[in-house]
C-alpha cells in the first residue's frame, strides 16, 4: 500500500515535469513550423544577420571571459574569508541578477554621461559602440559568473590549499596551482552561463550600445527589428539559431562536467 | 626543536580556547600529542605551522622565532586528518609539489619524486589521482608529499584514525622509520592512548587549553 503511494507521488512528480517539457517541445516546433528551410537559409545568409551572429559570438566571448576574470577573485574572497560585512557584498552582487534588464542600460548610460563616465569614454569610446555591447553584457553576466564560481568554491575544500602554503607557496601560489585546477569544471560552467547569458542579452544592448545595423546590432537586436518590421520569417531564423546556440552551450556544460 | 611560549588562542564567538600554552619538543623527538575530542589539538597544529595567529605567545623553530612568518617560510611540513590531497593532480605531481614550488629543476624534481616513491612503496601509483587511491595509499602519498619539502619538523593530525588495524600498525611502523631515516621532529596528534606508547618518544596532553607531559 505504502508502495503504491508513494510510486504514485513520483509519477505525478514526473507528469509535472513531462508537462514542462512538452509544453517547451511544442513551443519548438511551432517555432521551427513556422518558417521553411528556404526562408531560413535566406535569413541567415543575409549580410545583416551574418555580420549580427559574428558580432553576438565575439562579444558574448569576450563579455564571459572578462566576467570569469573578475568572478574568479571575488567569488574566492566570498568563500575563503569571512570578514566583516560578507553577507552585505554578497548580495551587493547579486543586484544585476534581480535588476531589469532594462534598468541595467538606463544606469550605463547615465554614468556614462556623469564626469567619470566621459573622461573614461575620452579613452574608450562605448556608449552606441561594439565597446558598450561587451560592456552591457558583461555588466549582467558578471554577476551569473560570480554565483557560478562561488558555488564552486564553497564545495571545494580549502584544506588542500592551506597544505599547499606549508609546502611553499603563496596565497596567490594556493589559489593558481592548487584551487583553479580544481575548480576547472566550474570554471567552464561560469564561462558557458555568462557566455550563454551575454547571447540574449537584450535590454541593457538596446538602451546603451543602440541597434544600428551593421555596426551594434548582435542576434537579440536582430530579432526585435526583424519583428518591428513585420519581417517574421527573418524572425523567427534568427530565434531558432540562438536556440541551436543555447543548446550547444548546455552541452559543452554537461560534457565538460562529465569529463573534466 | 620546537617551542611554544605561552600561546594563547580564542575561537570567535565561542568559549573555547588555547591558555597560555607552552610546549617544548627537542630535535628528532618523535612527540605524541593526546586529548579528546575538541580540546584544541588541530588548533595547535595549525598555529604551529602557521595556519592560524595566535592572539598571544611566541613560536620558535630552531630557536628562531616564526610567530608572524608564513607558513612557506617556517619548515614545517603538516599533514591534516583528512590528508588534503590535491584533487586535480596526479600522485607524482603531488610529490613533486614542493620541490617544483621552491623551483628544483625538473630531473632534481623527478629524481625526488622518484626516491620518495620507492621509499614509500608508491612507485606504482604515480600516475594516478587521488579518487583511485584507498585510505593506507593515500596515507603513504600526502607522507611522501610532506617529506619532498624537505621539512625540519612535521606535523602529523590523527595519521592513523582512518584506517583499519592492520594498516594501522603498518603505517605506524613506517612513520617511526621515516623519523629516524630523516631526522625528523614530530608531532603526531592521536587520541589513542595505544598509539602514543607505541611511537611516542615523548608523550604529551593536551587539558583544558594547557600541555602537561604524561
Amino acid at each position: 500500500m505504502r508502495k503504491q503511494r508513494l510510486s504514485l507521488f513520483w509519477i505525478v512528480l514526473a507528469a509535472v515535469c513531462a508537462l514542462y517539457l512538452l509544453f517547451w517541445g511544442l513551443m519548438l516546433v511551432a517555432t521551427m513550423a513556422y518558417t521553411s528551410p528556404e526562408a531560413w537559409w535566406e535569413a541567415l545568409t543575409s549580410p545583416q544577420i551574418r555580420y549580427a551572429t559574428q558580432l553576438s559570438i565575439w562579444t558574448s566571448t569576450a563579455a564571459a571571459a572578462l566576467a570569469l576574470l573578475l568572478a574568479i577573485p571575488i567569488s574566492y574572497l566570498l568563500s575563503r574569508v569571512d570578514f566583516r560585512g560578507r553577507s552585505l557584498v554578497d548580495a551587493a552582487l547579486d543586484i544585476p541578477i534581480v535588476l531589469p534588464p532594462m534598468v541595467v542600460g538606463i544606469c550605463l548610460i547615465i554614468f556614462f554621461q556623469s564626469k567619470i563616465g566621459r573622461a573614461i569614454e575620452q579613452v574608450i569610446p562605448l556608449t552606441y559602440q561594439v565597446g558598450g555591447v561587451v560592456l552591457a553584457q558583461f555588466t549582467v553576466a558578471a554577476a551569473f559568473a560570480i554565483r557560478s564560481m562561488r558555488g564552486t568554491f564553497d564545495q571545494l575544500s580549502p584544506r588542500p590549499e592551506d597544505v599547499a602554503l606549508t609546502l611553499g607557496c603563496s596565497r596567490f601560489g594556493a589559489l593558481w596551482r592548487v584551487a583553479l585546477p580544481s575548480a576547472r569544471r566550474g570554471m567552464v560552467a561560469a564561462f558557458c552561463i555568462a557566455w550563454a547569458r551575454s547571447l540574449g542579452e537584450f535590454g541593457p544592448i538596446l538602451v546603451f550600445a543602440g541597434s544600428t545595423r551593421m555596426k551594434t546590432e548582435v542576434l537579440p537586436t536582430t530579432v526585435w527589428l526583424e519583428m518591428s518590421v513585420g519581417n517574421l520569417e527573418s524572425a523567427v531564423a534568427v530565434s531558432m539559431l540562438m536556440i541551436a546556440l543555447a543548446v550547444s552551450v548546455l552541452i559543452v556544460v554537461r560534457v565538460s562536467g562529465e569529463r573534466l | 626543536m620546537i617551542r611554544l611560549h605561552q600561546i594563547c588562542w580564542q575561537a570567535p564567538g565561542a568559549t573555547f580556547a588555547l591558555k597560555d600554552v607552552d610546549l617544548h619538543v627537542p630535535p628528532c623527538t618523535y612527540a605524541v600529542l593526546m586529548g579528546s575530542t575538541g580540546c584544541g589539538k588541530t588548533t595547535l597544529m595549525e598555529i604551529l605551522c602557521g595556519l592560524r595567529q595566535p592572539s598571544s605567545g611566541r613560536v620558535e623553530v630552531n630557536g628562531v622565532d616564526v610567530t608572524h612568518r608564513e607558513p612557506r617560510h617556517r619548515d614545517i611540513g603538516y599533514l591534516p586528518q583528512d590528508l588534503a590531497l590535491f584533487p586535480a593532480m596526479k600522485v607524482s605531481e603531488q610529490i613533486g609539489f614542493a620541490p617544483k614550488v621552491r623551483g628544483r629543476a625538473g630531473e632534481a624534481i623527478r629524481a625526488i619524486v622518484e626516491d620518495l616513491a620507492d621509499e614509500l612503496g608508491i612507485k606504482h601509483l604515480l600516475d594516478r589521482r587521488p579518487q583511485n587511491l584507498s585510505g593506507g595509499e593515500k596515507q603513504r602519498v600526502a607522507l611522501a608529499r610532506a617529506l619532498a619539502a624537505n621539512p625540519a619538523v612535521l606535523l602529523l593530525d590523527e595519521p592513523l584514525s582512518a584506517l583499519d588495524e592492520v594498516r594501522r600498525d603498518d603505517v605506524a611502523q613506517l612513520l617511526k622509520t621515516l623519523q629516524k631515516r630523516h631526522s625528523l621532529t614530530v608531532i603526531h596528534v592521536t587520541h589513542s592512548r595505544t598509539e602514543a606508547e607505541a611511537l611516542a618518544d615523548l608523550r604529551l596532553s593536551l587539558r583544558d587549553g594547557k600541555i602537561v607531559a604524561e
